[in-house]
Protein backbone atom coordinates (compact mmCIF):
# COMPACT_ATOMS: atom_id res chain seq x y z
CA UNK A 1 0.00 0.00 0.00
CA UNK A 2 2.79 2.54 0.85
CA UNK A 3 4.86 2.17 -1.92
CA UNK A 4 2.06 2.65 -4.29
CA UNK A 5 0.73 5.89 -2.66
CA UNK A 6 4.30 6.89 -2.88
CA UNK A 7 4.61 6.11 -6.37
CA UNK A 8 1.41 7.76 -7.39
CA UNK A 9 3.01 11.34 -5.84
CA UNK A 10 5.98 10.25 -7.51
CA UNK A 11 4.24 10.57 -10.56
CA UNK A 12 2.14 13.46 -9.63
CA UNK A 13 5.76 15.01 -8.79
CA UNK A 14 7.20 14.13 -11.94
CA UNK A 15 3.72 15.62 -14.23
CA UNK A 16 4.01 19.11 -12.10
CA UNK A 17 8.03 18.92 -13.22
CA UNK A 18 6.97 18.73 -16.58
CA UNK A 19 3.91 20.99 -16.34
CA UNK A 20 4.67 24.55 -18.27
CA UNK A 21 1.95 25.99 -15.60
CA UNK A 22 4.26 25.88 -13.28
CA UNK A 23 6.58 27.79 -15.22
CA UNK A 24 10.07 26.52 -14.34
CA UNK A 25 12.04 27.43 -11.57
CA UNK A 26 9.25 30.15 -9.83
CA UNK A 27 7.55 27.14 -8.12
CA UNK A 28 10.40 25.36 -7.49
CA UNK A 29 9.99 26.17 -3.78
CA UNK A 30 6.89 24.38 -3.83
CA UNK A 31 8.12 21.56 -6.13
CA UNK A 32 10.96 20.97 -2.89
CA UNK A 33 8.06 21.18 -0.84
CA UNK A 34 6.56 18.68 -2.44
CA UNK A 35 9.70 16.57 -2.71
CA UNK A 36 10.47 16.82 1.18
CA UNK A 37 6.73 15.65 1.76
CA UNK A 38 7.47 12.85 -1.22
CA UNK A 39 10.73 11.79 1.36
CA UNK A 40 9.01 11.97 4.48
CA UNK A 41 6.12 10.24 3.56
CA UNK A 42 5.70 6.65 2.93
CA UNK A 43 1.90 6.59 2.58
CA UNK A 44 -0.97 8.79 2.20
CA UNK A 45 -2.54 10.61 4.83
CA UNK A 46 -3.52 9.32 7.60
CA UNK A 47 -6.65 9.95 9.15
CA UNK A 48 -4.95 11.35 11.97
CA UNK A 49 -3.09 13.76 9.69
CA UNK A 50 -6.26 14.64 7.70
CA UNK A 51 -8.15 14.92 11.24
CA UNK A 52 -5.05 17.48 11.84
CA UNK A 53 -6.04 19.46 8.50
CA UNK A 54 -9.51 20.07 10.07
CA UNK A 55 -8.68 21.21 13.41
CA UNK A 56 -5.89 23.65 12.25
CA UNK A 57 -7.77 25.30 8.60
CA UNK A 58 -10.47 26.16 11.51
CA UNK A 59 -8.18 27.57 14.39
CA UNK A 60 -9.36 30.16 16.07
CA UNK A 61 -6.10 31.91 15.59
CA UNK A 62 -5.62 30.73 11.73
CA UNK A 63 -5.13 34.16 9.25
CA UNK A 64 -8.25 35.70 7.84
CA UNK A 65 -8.64 37.22 4.44
CA UNK A 66 -7.76 40.77 6.36
CA UNK A 67 -4.88 39.74 7.62
CA UNK A 68 -3.53 38.98 4.40
CA UNK A 69 -4.83 42.02 2.91
CA UNK A 70 -2.53 44.22 5.40
CA UNK A 71 0.79 42.53 4.49
CA UNK A 72 -0.24 41.83 1.16
CA UNK A 73 -1.94 44.96 -1.01
CA UNK A 74 -1.28 48.67 -0.37
CA UNK A 75 -2.88 51.22 -1.02
CA UNK A 76 -6.07 48.94 -0.29
CA UNK A 77 -9.45 50.16 -0.35
CA UNK A 78 -12.19 48.18 0.70
CA UNK A 79 -15.67 48.15 -1.83
CA UNK A 80 -18.92 47.84 0.23
CA UNK A 81 -22.10 46.72 -0.21
CA UNK A 82 -23.95 44.51 -3.57
CA UNK A 83 -25.31 47.81 -4.72
CA UNK A 84 -29.17 46.24 -4.35
CA UNK A 85 -29.90 45.62 -0.88
CA UNK A 86 -27.01 45.28 1.92
CA UNK A 87 -23.28 44.97 2.22
CA UNK A 88 -22.54 41.34 3.85
CA UNK A 89 -19.57 41.73 6.71
CA UNK A 90 -18.54 38.00 5.22
CA UNK A 91 -17.73 38.90 2.35
CA UNK A 92 -14.58 41.66 1.83
CA UNK A 93 -14.06 43.04 -1.38
CA UNK A 94 -11.77 45.52 -2.67
CA UNK A 95 -9.17 46.91 -4.94
CA UNK A 96 -4.91 47.06 -3.87
CA UNK A 97 -1.34 46.47 -5.37
CA UNK A 98 0.10 43.43 -5.52
CA UNK A 99 3.64 44.69 -6.42
CA UNK A 100 2.30 48.22 -7.77
CA UNK A 101 -0.43 45.94 -10.42
CA UNK A 102 -3.65 46.81 -9.81
CA UNK A 103 -5.62 44.12 -8.33
CA UNK A 104 -9.53 42.76 -7.42
CA UNK A 105 -9.57 40.83 -3.92
CA UNK A 106 -12.77 38.88 -2.67
CA UNK A 107 -12.39 36.59 -0.19
CA UNK A 108 -14.75 35.58 2.86
CA UNK A 109 -13.91 37.13 6.16
CA UNK A 110 -14.61 35.40 9.75
CA UNK A 111 -14.54 37.27 13.08
CA UNK A 112 -11.84 37.35 16.11
CA UNK A 113 -13.93 37.97 18.81
CA UNK A 114 -18.03 37.21 19.59
CA UNK A 115 -19.14 40.59 17.85
CA UNK A 116 -16.97 40.59 15.02
CA UNK A 117 -18.14 36.78 14.36
CA UNK A 118 -22.04 37.76 14.69
CA UNK A 119 -20.99 40.70 12.25
CA UNK A 120 -19.48 38.50 9.56
CA UNK A 121 -22.03 35.54 10.17
CA UNK A 122 -18.99 33.07 11.19
CA UNK A 123 -17.67 33.28 7.45
CA UNK A 124 -21.15 32.39 5.47
CA UNK A 125 -22.11 34.93 3.36
CA UNK A 126 -25.86 35.54 2.10
CA UNK A 127 -26.58 35.96 -1.62
CA UNK A 128 -26.56 39.85 -1.28
CA UNK A 129 -22.04 38.78 -0.43
CA UNK A 130 -22.18 36.43 -3.72
CA UNK A 131 -23.42 39.61 -5.31
CA UNK A 132 -21.52 41.88 -3.94
CA UNK A 133 -18.75 39.47 -4.89
CA UNK A 134 -19.83 39.34 -8.44
CA UNK A 135 -20.09 43.28 -8.54
CA UNK A 136 -16.50 43.38 -7.84
CA UNK A 137 -15.16 41.09 -10.24
CA UNK A 138 -17.42 42.69 -12.92
CA UNK A 139 -15.36 45.79 -11.69
CA UNK A 140 -12.00 43.95 -12.61
CA UNK A 141 -13.28 42.70 -16.06
CA UNK A 142 -13.88 46.30 -16.88
CA UNK A 143 -11.07 47.53 -16.21
CA UNK A 144 -8.28 44.48 -16.86
CA UNK A 145 -7.37 44.27 -13.44
CA UNK A 146 -6.67 40.69 -12.08
CA UNK A 147 -8.87 38.50 -9.66
CA UNK A 148 -7.76 37.20 -6.45
CA UNK A 149 -10.09 35.29 -4.48
CA UNK A 150 -9.28 34.41 -0.99
CA UNK A 151 -11.77 31.36 0.06
CA UNK A 152 -12.46 30.76 4.11
CA UNK A 153 -16.07 29.62 4.70
CA UNK A 154 -17.86 26.63 6.42
CA UNK A 155 -20.33 27.28 3.69
CA UNK A 156 -23.12 29.87 2.58
CA UNK A 157 -25.40 30.69 5.09
CA UNK A 158 -28.33 28.62 5.65
CA UNK A 159 -31.42 30.51 7.43
CA UNK A 160 -34.13 31.50 5.75
CA UNK A 161 -33.71 35.18 4.42
CA UNK A 162 -31.03 33.87 2.78
CA UNK A 163 -32.73 31.42 1.10
CA UNK A 164 -35.39 33.83 0.54
CA UNK A 165 -33.02 35.67 -1.34
CA UNK A 166 -32.22 33.43 -3.55
CA UNK A 167 -28.40 31.43 -2.21
CA UNK A 168 -28.39 29.10 -4.35
CA UNK A 169 -29.23 30.81 -7.83
CA UNK A 170 -26.73 33.51 -6.50
CA UNK A 171 -23.89 30.80 -6.00
CA UNK A 172 -24.60 29.91 -9.65
CA UNK A 173 -24.56 33.53 -11.20
CA UNK A 174 -21.35 33.96 -9.51
CA UNK A 175 -20.17 30.96 -10.87
CA UNK A 176 -20.97 32.05 -14.10
CA UNK A 177 -19.53 35.07 -14.05
CA UNK A 178 -16.07 33.59 -13.22
CA UNK A 179 -16.58 31.20 -16.15
CA UNK A 180 -17.05 34.63 -18.62
CA UNK A 181 -14.09 36.43 -16.98
CA UNK A 182 -11.41 38.13 -19.40
CA UNK A 183 -8.94 38.72 -16.59
CA UNK A 184 -6.34 36.67 -14.96
CA UNK A 185 -8.16 34.62 -11.99
CA UNK A 186 -6.52 33.17 -8.86
CA UNK A 187 -8.12 31.91 -6.11
CA UNK A 188 -6.42 30.43 -3.25
CA UNK A 189 -8.08 28.24 -0.05
CA UNK A 190 -6.76 29.46 2.75
CA UNK A 191 -8.61 27.88 5.67
CA UNK A 192 -12.16 26.44 5.47
CA UNK A 193 -12.91 25.61 1.56
CA UNK A 194 -17.05 25.11 2.57
CA UNK A 195 -19.02 23.70 -0.30
CA UNK A 196 -21.36 25.96 -2.73
CA UNK A 197 -20.10 28.76 -0.90
CA UNK A 198 -16.53 28.28 -1.42
CA UNK A 199 -16.37 27.00 -4.69
CA UNK A 200 -19.02 30.27 -5.81
CA UNK A 201 -15.45 32.46 -5.73
CA UNK A 202 -13.33 29.61 -6.89
CA UNK A 203 -13.75 29.23 -10.70
CA UNK A 204 -10.38 30.77 -11.61
CA UNK A 205 -8.14 29.98 -13.51
CA UNK A 206 -5.29 28.57 -10.79
CA UNK A 207 -6.84 27.28 -7.79
CA UNK A 208 -4.39 26.38 -4.58
CA UNK A 209 -4.69 25.65 -1.61
CA UNK A 210 -2.69 25.96 1.57
CA UNK A 211 -0.95 23.46 2.87
CA UNK A 212 -2.76 23.09 6.13
CA UNK A 213 -6.96 23.67 4.48
CA UNK A 214 -9.62 22.04 4.06
CA UNK A 215 -11.97 21.70 0.96
CA UNK A 216 -14.88 19.47 0.78
CA UNK A 217 -18.43 18.83 -0.52
CA UNK A 218 -19.48 19.14 3.09
CA UNK A 219 -18.81 19.65 6.97
CA UNK A 220 -17.27 16.35 8.45
CA UNK A 221 -19.97 17.10 10.67
CA UNK A 222 -22.86 17.46 7.88
CA UNK A 223 -21.55 14.33 6.23
CA UNK A 224 -21.00 12.06 8.98
CA UNK A 225 -25.08 13.13 10.29
CA UNK A 226 -26.40 11.82 6.85
CA UNK A 227 -24.29 9.05 5.88
CA UNK A 228 -23.56 7.79 9.66
CA UNK A 229 -26.45 10.01 11.06
CA UNK A 230 -24.33 10.90 14.13
CA UNK A 231 -22.63 13.97 13.76
CA UNK A 232 -20.43 13.14 16.00
CA UNK A 233 -18.94 10.47 13.48
CA UNK A 234 -16.61 13.58 11.99
CA UNK A 235 -12.99 11.92 12.12
CA UNK A 236 -14.15 9.14 10.21
CA UNK A 237 -16.14 11.11 7.63
CA UNK A 238 -13.07 13.29 7.41
CA UNK A 239 -11.22 10.24 6.88
CA UNK A 240 -13.53 9.11 4.40
CA UNK A 241 -13.80 11.86 2.11
CA UNK A 242 -10.31 13.64 2.09
CA UNK A 243 -10.88 17.17 2.12
CA UNK A 244 -7.15 17.19 2.52
CA UNK A 245 -4.63 19.46 0.29
CA UNK A 246 -2.61 16.80 -0.94
CA UNK A 247 -5.34 14.60 -1.97
CA UNK A 248 -7.04 17.88 -3.71
CA UNK A 249 -3.62 17.97 -5.55
CA UNK A 250 -3.80 13.97 -6.18
CA UNK A 251 -7.46 14.38 -7.94
CA UNK A 252 -6.29 17.37 -9.92
CA UNK A 253 -8.72 19.65 -8.25
CA UNK A 254 -6.04 22.49 -7.49
CA UNK A 255 -3.34 23.31 -8.98
CA UNK A 256 -1.01 23.97 -6.26
CA UNK A 257 -0.44 23.88 -2.58
CA UNK A 258 0.96 27.06 -0.79
CA UNK A 259 2.94 25.56 2.08
CA UNK A 260 2.95 27.71 4.97
CA UNK A 261 5.58 28.18 8.36
CA UNK A 262 5.52 25.08 10.77
CA UNK A 263 3.61 24.07 12.54
CA UNK A 264 0.66 26.21 10.36
CA UNK A 265 -0.21 29.36 9.39
CA UNK A 266 -1.37 31.07 12.85
CA UNK A 267 2.57 30.54 14.02
CA UNK A 268 4.01 33.52 12.12
CA UNK A 269 1.37 35.09 10.10
CA UNK A 270 4.17 37.13 8.43
CA UNK A 271 5.97 34.07 7.07
CA UNK A 272 2.49 32.67 6.50
CA UNK A 273 1.37 35.90 4.43
CA UNK A 274 5.21 36.06 2.72
CA UNK A 275 4.39 32.22 1.42
CA UNK A 276 0.69 33.08 0.03
CA UNK A 277 2.04 36.32 -2.06
CA UNK A 278 4.82 34.54 -3.42
CA UNK A 279 2.46 31.60 -4.72
CA UNK A 280 -0.27 34.09 -5.84
CA UNK A 281 2.64 36.64 -7.81
CA UNK A 282 3.79 33.22 -9.53
CA UNK A 283 0.95 32.24 -10.82
CA UNK A 284 -0.62 36.14 -12.08
CA UNK A 285 2.88 35.92 -13.66
CA UNK A 286 2.27 32.92 -15.43
CA UNK A 287 -0.91 33.94 -16.72
CA UNK A 288 -0.37 37.01 -18.34
CA UNK A 289 0.94 35.77 -21.19
CA UNK A 290 -2.62 34.46 -22.08
CA UNK A 291 -5.10 36.72 -24.06
CA UNK A 292 -8.64 37.33 -21.88
CA UNK A 293 -10.14 34.92 -24.59
CA UNK A 294 -7.67 32.28 -24.49
CA UNK A 295 -7.49 32.80 -20.28
CA UNK A 296 -11.71 32.00 -20.38
CA UNK A 297 -11.73 29.19 -23.12
CA UNK A 298 -8.54 27.21 -21.10
CA UNK A 299 -10.23 28.04 -17.54
CA UNK A 300 -13.58 26.53 -18.78
CA UNK A 301 -11.79 23.49 -20.41
CA UNK A 302 -10.01 22.73 -17.13
CA UNK A 303 -13.61 23.07 -15.19
CA UNK A 304 -15.07 20.78 -17.54
CA UNK A 305 -12.28 18.45 -17.47
CA UNK A 306 -12.78 17.57 -13.81
CA UNK A 307 -14.22 14.01 -12.50
CA UNK A 308 -13.64 10.62 -12.52
CA UNK A 309 -15.88 8.27 -14.35
CA UNK A 310 -16.13 4.59 -16.13
CA UNK B 1 -43.93 -8.95 26.97
CA UNK B 2 -43.15 -5.26 25.89
CA UNK B 3 -40.42 -4.00 27.25
CA UNK B 4 -40.51 -1.32 29.72
CA UNK B 5 -39.66 2.04 28.91
CA UNK B 6 -39.42 5.52 30.35
CA UNK B 7 -38.63 8.21 27.61
CA UNK B 8 -36.59 10.72 30.05
CA UNK B 9 -35.32 13.24 27.07
CA UNK B 10 -36.08 16.84 27.48
CA UNK B 11 -34.66 17.67 24.12
CA UNK B 12 -34.16 15.39 21.21
CA UNK B 13 -31.38 15.99 18.68
CA UNK B 14 -33.04 13.22 16.48
CA UNK B 15 -36.28 13.91 14.36
CA UNK B 16 -38.09 11.26 14.90
CA UNK B 17 -38.48 8.76 12.27
CA UNK B 18 -41.33 9.97 9.53
CA UNK B 19 -43.99 7.16 9.82
CA UNK B 20 -43.75 4.88 6.79
CA UNK B 21 -45.95 5.67 3.77
CA UNK B 22 -46.53 3.71 0.93
CA UNK B 23 -45.27 5.54 -2.32
CA UNK B 24 -48.57 5.54 -3.71
CA UNK B 25 -50.17 6.38 -1.50
CA UNK B 26 -51.17 10.50 -2.00
CA UNK B 27 -48.93 12.57 1.28
CA UNK B 28 -52.19 15.23 0.80
CA UNK B 29 -55.27 13.24 0.37
CA UNK B 30 -54.42 9.90 1.47
CA UNK B 31 -56.26 8.33 -2.09
CA UNK B 32 -53.90 5.20 -2.36
CA UNK B 33 -53.60 3.78 -6.26
CA UNK B 34 -51.81 1.24 -8.29
CA UNK B 35 -48.66 1.71 -10.34
CA UNK B 36 -50.83 1.74 -13.68
CA UNK B 37 -53.65 4.50 -12.65
CA UNK B 38 -50.48 6.88 -11.76
CA UNK B 39 -48.60 6.10 -15.28
CA UNK B 40 -51.63 6.52 -17.15
CA UNK B 41 -52.38 10.03 -15.52
CA UNK B 42 -48.86 11.37 -15.35
CA UNK B 43 -48.63 10.25 -11.74
CA UNK B 44 -50.56 12.89 -10.52
CA UNK B 45 -53.67 12.15 -7.91
CA UNK B 46 -56.23 11.65 -9.78
CA UNK B 47 -58.39 13.37 -6.53
CA UNK B 48 -56.50 16.08 -5.71
CA UNK B 49 -54.04 16.78 -8.41
CA UNK B 50 -50.41 15.78 -5.83
CA UNK B 51 -47.80 15.39 -8.11
CA UNK B 52 -45.94 12.23 -7.12
CA UNK B 53 -42.56 11.78 -8.11
CA UNK B 54 -41.64 10.16 -11.18
CA UNK B 55 -38.82 8.81 -13.10
CA UNK B 56 -36.59 9.86 -16.02
CA UNK B 57 -38.21 7.26 -18.17
CA UNK B 58 -41.88 8.36 -17.30
CA UNK B 59 -40.33 11.77 -17.54
CA UNK B 60 -38.97 11.69 -20.86
CA UNK B 61 -42.37 9.38 -22.27
CA UNK B 62 -44.05 12.43 -21.16
CA UNK B 63 -42.44 15.30 -22.54
CA UNK B 64 -41.06 13.51 -25.81
CA UNK B 65 -43.09 12.75 -29.14
CA UNK B 66 -43.53 8.96 -29.02
CA UNK B 67 -40.18 7.42 -30.70
CA UNK B 68 -38.05 10.50 -30.73
CA UNK B 69 -35.90 10.05 -27.96
CA UNK B 70 -32.78 8.77 -28.45
CA UNK B 71 -30.48 8.31 -25.82
CA UNK B 72 -26.78 9.28 -25.48
CA UNK B 73 -23.86 8.47 -23.50
CA UNK B 74 -26.35 5.76 -21.89
CA UNK B 75 -23.04 3.53 -21.00
CA UNK B 76 -20.54 6.45 -18.56
CA UNK B 77 -20.80 4.40 -15.07
CA UNK B 78 -19.28 5.93 -11.87
CA UNK B 79 -16.07 5.02 -10.33
CA UNK B 80 -15.00 5.28 -6.92
CA UNK B 81 -11.76 7.54 -6.12
CA UNK B 82 -12.03 8.01 -2.63
CA UNK B 83 -12.95 4.22 -2.02
CA UNK B 84 -15.87 5.63 -0.05
CA UNK B 85 -16.95 3.73 2.84
CA UNK B 86 -19.60 4.85 5.38
CA UNK B 87 -22.09 2.41 6.52
CA UNK B 88 -21.59 0.47 3.46
CA UNK B 89 -19.28 0.51 0.03
CA UNK B 90 -20.14 3.69 -2.08
CA UNK B 91 -19.82 0.44 -5.33
CA UNK B 92 -22.23 -1.31 -3.39
CA UNK B 93 -25.08 1.45 -3.53
CA UNK B 94 -24.24 2.08 -6.73
CA UNK B 95 -24.81 -1.55 -8.02
CA UNK B 96 -28.05 -1.34 -5.79
CA UNK B 97 -29.18 1.97 -7.35
CA UNK B 98 -29.08 0.61 -10.41
CA UNK B 99 -30.57 -2.43 -10.49
CA UNK B 100 -33.53 -0.66 -8.40
CA UNK B 101 -34.04 1.78 -10.55
CA UNK B 102 -32.89 0.05 -14.24
CA UNK B 103 -30.69 3.24 -15.10
CA UNK B 104 -26.93 3.80 -14.80
CA UNK B 105 -26.86 6.81 -13.34
CA UNK B 106 -29.15 9.55 -11.90
CA UNK B 107 -29.91 11.74 -14.90
CA UNK B 108 -30.85 10.25 -18.76
CA UNK B 109 -29.74 12.48 -21.53
CA UNK B 110 -30.57 12.16 -25.39
CA UNK B 111 -32.04 14.19 -28.31
CA UNK B 112 -35.37 14.37 -29.06
CA UNK B 113 -38.41 16.10 -30.30
CA UNK B 114 -41.18 17.83 -28.31
CA UNK B 115 -44.29 18.80 -31.07
CA UNK B 116 -42.16 18.72 -33.52
CA UNK B 117 -39.26 20.73 -32.50
CA UNK B 118 -35.75 19.31 -31.59
CA UNK B 119 -34.39 19.54 -28.77
CA UNK B 120 -32.17 18.52 -26.33
CA UNK B 121 -33.02 16.34 -23.20
CA UNK B 122 -31.30 15.89 -19.66
CA UNK B 123 -33.86 14.27 -17.15
CA UNK B 124 -32.61 13.37 -13.82
CA UNK B 125 -34.16 10.60 -11.67
CA UNK B 126 -34.35 11.13 -8.08
CA UNK B 127 -34.74 7.24 -7.34
CA UNK B 128 -31.31 6.71 -8.46
CA UNK B 129 -29.49 7.82 -4.96
CA UNK B 130 -31.56 10.96 -4.37
CA UNK B 131 -30.75 11.96 -7.76
CA UNK B 132 -27.36 13.04 -6.59
CA UNK B 133 -24.64 14.40 -9.16
CA UNK B 134 -21.00 13.01 -9.35
CA UNK B 135 -18.57 12.96 -11.58
CA UNK B 136 -20.74 10.87 -14.39
CA UNK B 137 -24.17 13.37 -13.98
CA UNK B 138 -21.71 16.20 -14.27
CA UNK B 139 -19.92 14.47 -17.32
CA UNK B 140 -23.70 13.67 -18.98
CA UNK B 141 -25.21 17.04 -18.12
CA UNK B 142 -22.31 18.64 -20.38
CA UNK B 143 -22.42 16.31 -23.34
CA UNK B 144 -25.90 17.05 -23.03
CA UNK B 145 -24.75 20.71 -23.70
CA UNK B 146 -22.14 19.65 -26.53
CA UNK B 147 -25.19 17.94 -28.46
CA UNK B 148 -27.46 20.68 -28.36
CA UNK B 149 -24.75 23.04 -29.37
CA UNK B 150 -23.28 20.47 -32.76
CA UNK B 151 -27.31 20.26 -33.09
CA UNK B 152 -28.13 23.82 -32.27
CA UNK B 153 -30.67 23.39 -30.45
CA UNK B 154 -32.40 24.09 -27.22
CA UNK B 155 -31.58 21.94 -23.88
CA UNK B 156 -34.60 21.00 -21.94
CA UNK B 157 -33.47 20.02 -18.51
CA UNK B 158 -35.58 18.33 -15.97
CA UNK B 159 -33.98 18.66 -12.14
CA UNK B 160 -34.24 16.45 -9.90
CA UNK B 161 -31.85 15.82 -7.23
CA UNK B 162 -30.28 15.98 -3.38
CA UNK B 163 -27.21 17.64 -4.30
CA UNK B 164 -23.44 16.75 -4.60
CA UNK B 165 -22.86 12.99 -3.76
CA UNK B 166 -21.16 13.12 -1.38
CA UNK B 167 -19.23 9.74 -1.37
CA UNK B 168 -17.49 11.10 -4.18
CA UNK B 169 -15.67 14.24 -1.91
CA UNK B 170 -14.49 17.19 -3.68
CA UNK B 171 -14.89 15.90 -6.98
CA UNK B 172 -18.79 15.99 -6.86
CA UNK B 173 -18.02 19.84 -5.83
CA UNK B 174 -16.27 20.22 -8.87
CA UNK B 175 -19.68 19.14 -10.93
CA UNK B 176 -20.60 22.54 -10.39
CA UNK B 177 -18.20 24.78 -12.13
CA UNK B 178 -17.86 21.90 -14.58
CA UNK B 179 -21.47 21.93 -15.42
CA UNK B 180 -21.76 26.15 -15.13
CA UNK B 181 -18.84 25.91 -17.81
CA UNK B 182 -20.62 23.89 -20.00
CA UNK B 183 -23.99 25.97 -19.89
CA UNK B 184 -22.25 28.90 -20.75
CA UNK B 185 -20.46 27.56 -23.30
CA UNK B 186 -23.96 26.39 -24.04
CA UNK B 187 -25.28 30.41 -23.96
CA UNK B 188 -22.39 31.22 -25.97
CA UNK B 189 -23.33 28.97 -29.04
CA UNK B 190 -26.55 30.64 -28.99
CA UNK B 191 -28.58 27.97 -27.50
CA UNK B 192 -31.27 28.24 -24.81
CA UNK B 193 -31.71 26.45 -21.94
CA UNK B 194 -35.14 25.75 -20.27
CA UNK B 195 -34.92 24.50 -16.80
CA UNK B 196 -38.05 22.54 -15.44
CA UNK B 197 -37.43 21.92 -11.30
CA UNK B 198 -39.31 18.81 -9.77
CA UNK B 199 -39.13 17.77 -6.27
CA UNK B 200 -36.58 18.39 -5.26
CA UNK B 201 -34.61 20.23 -6.60
CA UNK B 202 -32.03 21.47 -4.02
CA UNK B 203 -28.33 22.11 -2.67
CA UNK B 204 -25.34 21.69 -5.14
CA UNK B 205 -28.09 21.27 -8.41
CA UNK B 206 -29.63 24.41 -7.43
CA UNK B 207 -26.54 26.30 -7.11
CA UNK B 208 -25.59 25.47 -10.59
CA UNK B 209 -26.55 24.25 -13.51
CA UNK B 210 -30.02 24.41 -12.64
CA UNK B 211 -30.53 28.27 -12.00
CA UNK B 212 -28.79 29.55 -15.20
CA UNK B 213 -31.59 28.57 -17.68
CA UNK B 214 -32.80 31.31 -20.11
CA UNK B 215 -36.68 30.36 -18.36
CA UNK B 216 -36.84 28.78 -15.28
CA UNK B 217 -40.78 26.56 -14.64
CA UNK B 218 -41.03 24.78 -11.87
CA UNK B 219 -43.70 22.01 -10.91
CA UNK B 220 -46.08 22.55 -8.14
CA UNK B 221 -45.07 22.58 -4.34
CA UNK B 222 -41.63 21.30 -5.47
CA UNK B 223 -39.40 21.73 -3.03
CA UNK B 224 -36.22 24.41 -4.26
CA UNK B 225 -34.13 25.51 -1.72
CA UNK B 226 -29.96 25.71 -1.53
CA UNK B 227 -30.52 24.17 2.30
CA UNK B 228 -33.45 22.35 3.49
CA UNK B 229 -35.85 23.45 6.35
CA UNK B 230 -34.45 20.62 8.30
CA UNK B 231 -30.85 21.92 7.78
CA UNK B 232 -31.77 25.81 8.48
CA UNK B 233 -34.29 24.85 11.43
CA UNK B 234 -31.37 23.07 13.20
CA UNK B 235 -28.94 25.46 12.39
CA UNK B 236 -30.66 28.45 12.87
CA UNK B 237 -33.69 27.70 15.15
CA UNK B 238 -35.56 30.22 13.03
CA UNK B 239 -39.45 29.48 12.38
CA UNK B 240 -40.00 28.55 9.46
CA UNK B 241 -42.92 30.05 7.20
CA UNK B 242 -45.34 27.75 5.94
CA UNK B 243 -43.76 27.57 2.41
CA UNK B 244 -40.47 27.30 3.16
CA UNK B 245 -38.22 26.54 0.44
CA UNK B 246 -41.28 25.38 -1.80
CA UNK B 247 -41.93 26.38 -5.60
CA UNK B 248 -44.72 28.68 -4.56
CA UNK B 249 -42.21 31.10 -2.26
CA UNK B 250 -39.76 30.82 -5.23
CA UNK B 251 -42.19 32.15 -7.47
CA UNK B 252 -42.91 34.90 -4.74
CA UNK B 253 -39.29 35.98 -4.33
CA UNK B 254 -38.72 36.68 -7.76
CA UNK B 255 -36.32 33.29 -8.36
CA UNK B 256 -38.72 31.52 -11.02
CA UNK B 257 -40.73 32.63 -14.09
CA UNK B 258 -43.67 30.08 -13.54
CA UNK B 259 -44.84 26.77 -11.98
CA UNK B 260 -46.48 24.75 -14.59
CA UNK B 261 -48.97 21.69 -13.93
CA UNK B 262 -47.85 18.39 -15.23
CA UNK B 263 -50.61 18.54 -17.20
CA UNK B 264 -49.96 21.64 -19.04
CA UNK B 265 -45.88 21.27 -19.24
CA UNK B 266 -45.54 19.78 -22.48
CA UNK B 267 -47.13 22.08 -23.92
CA UNK B 268 -45.45 24.58 -22.39
CA UNK B 269 -41.88 23.43 -23.30
CA UNK B 270 -43.36 22.99 -26.91
CA UNK B 271 -44.53 26.72 -26.63
CA UNK B 272 -41.12 27.86 -25.03
CA UNK B 273 -39.24 25.90 -28.09
CA UNK B 274 -41.27 27.88 -30.77
CA UNK B 275 -40.66 30.84 -29.30
CA UNK B 276 -36.35 30.10 -29.29
CA UNK B 277 -36.67 29.05 -32.72
CA UNK B 278 -37.62 32.84 -33.36
CA UNK B 279 -39.82 31.98 -36.16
Amino acid sequence: MASEAELRLRERLSKLRSLPLLGGARLSGELERLQRQLDRMTAEPTDEEIWRSVELARHADRPYTLDYVARLLDDWFELHGDRGRADDGAMVTGLGKLDGRTVVLVGQQKGRDIQERTKRQFGMPYPEGYRKAMRAMELADRHGFPVISLVDTPGAYPGVAAEQHGQGGMIAQSQALMARLRVPTVACVIGEGGSGGAIAIALADRVLMQENAIYSVISPEGCAAILWRDASQAKKAAAAFKPDAAHCLELGVIDGIVPEPEPAAHADVDEAARLLGESLRDALDELDSFSGDELRRRRRAKFRSLGIFA
Amino acid sequence: MAEPHIDVSIETKDVPPAPRRDPNTCPSCQSHYRDDELEANLWLCLHCGHHFPMTARARITSLADTGSFVEEAADLRSEDPLNFFDLRPYTERLAEAEMSTGLGEAIVIGQAAVENRSCELAVMDFTFMGGSMGSVVGEKFSRACDSAIERTVPLVTVTSSGGARMQEGILSLMQLPKTVCAVEDLHDAGCALIVVMAHPTTAGVLASFASLGDVSLAEPNALIAFTGPRVVQQTTREKLPDDFGLAEQNLRFGHLDAIVHRQELRPTVARLLRLFDGE
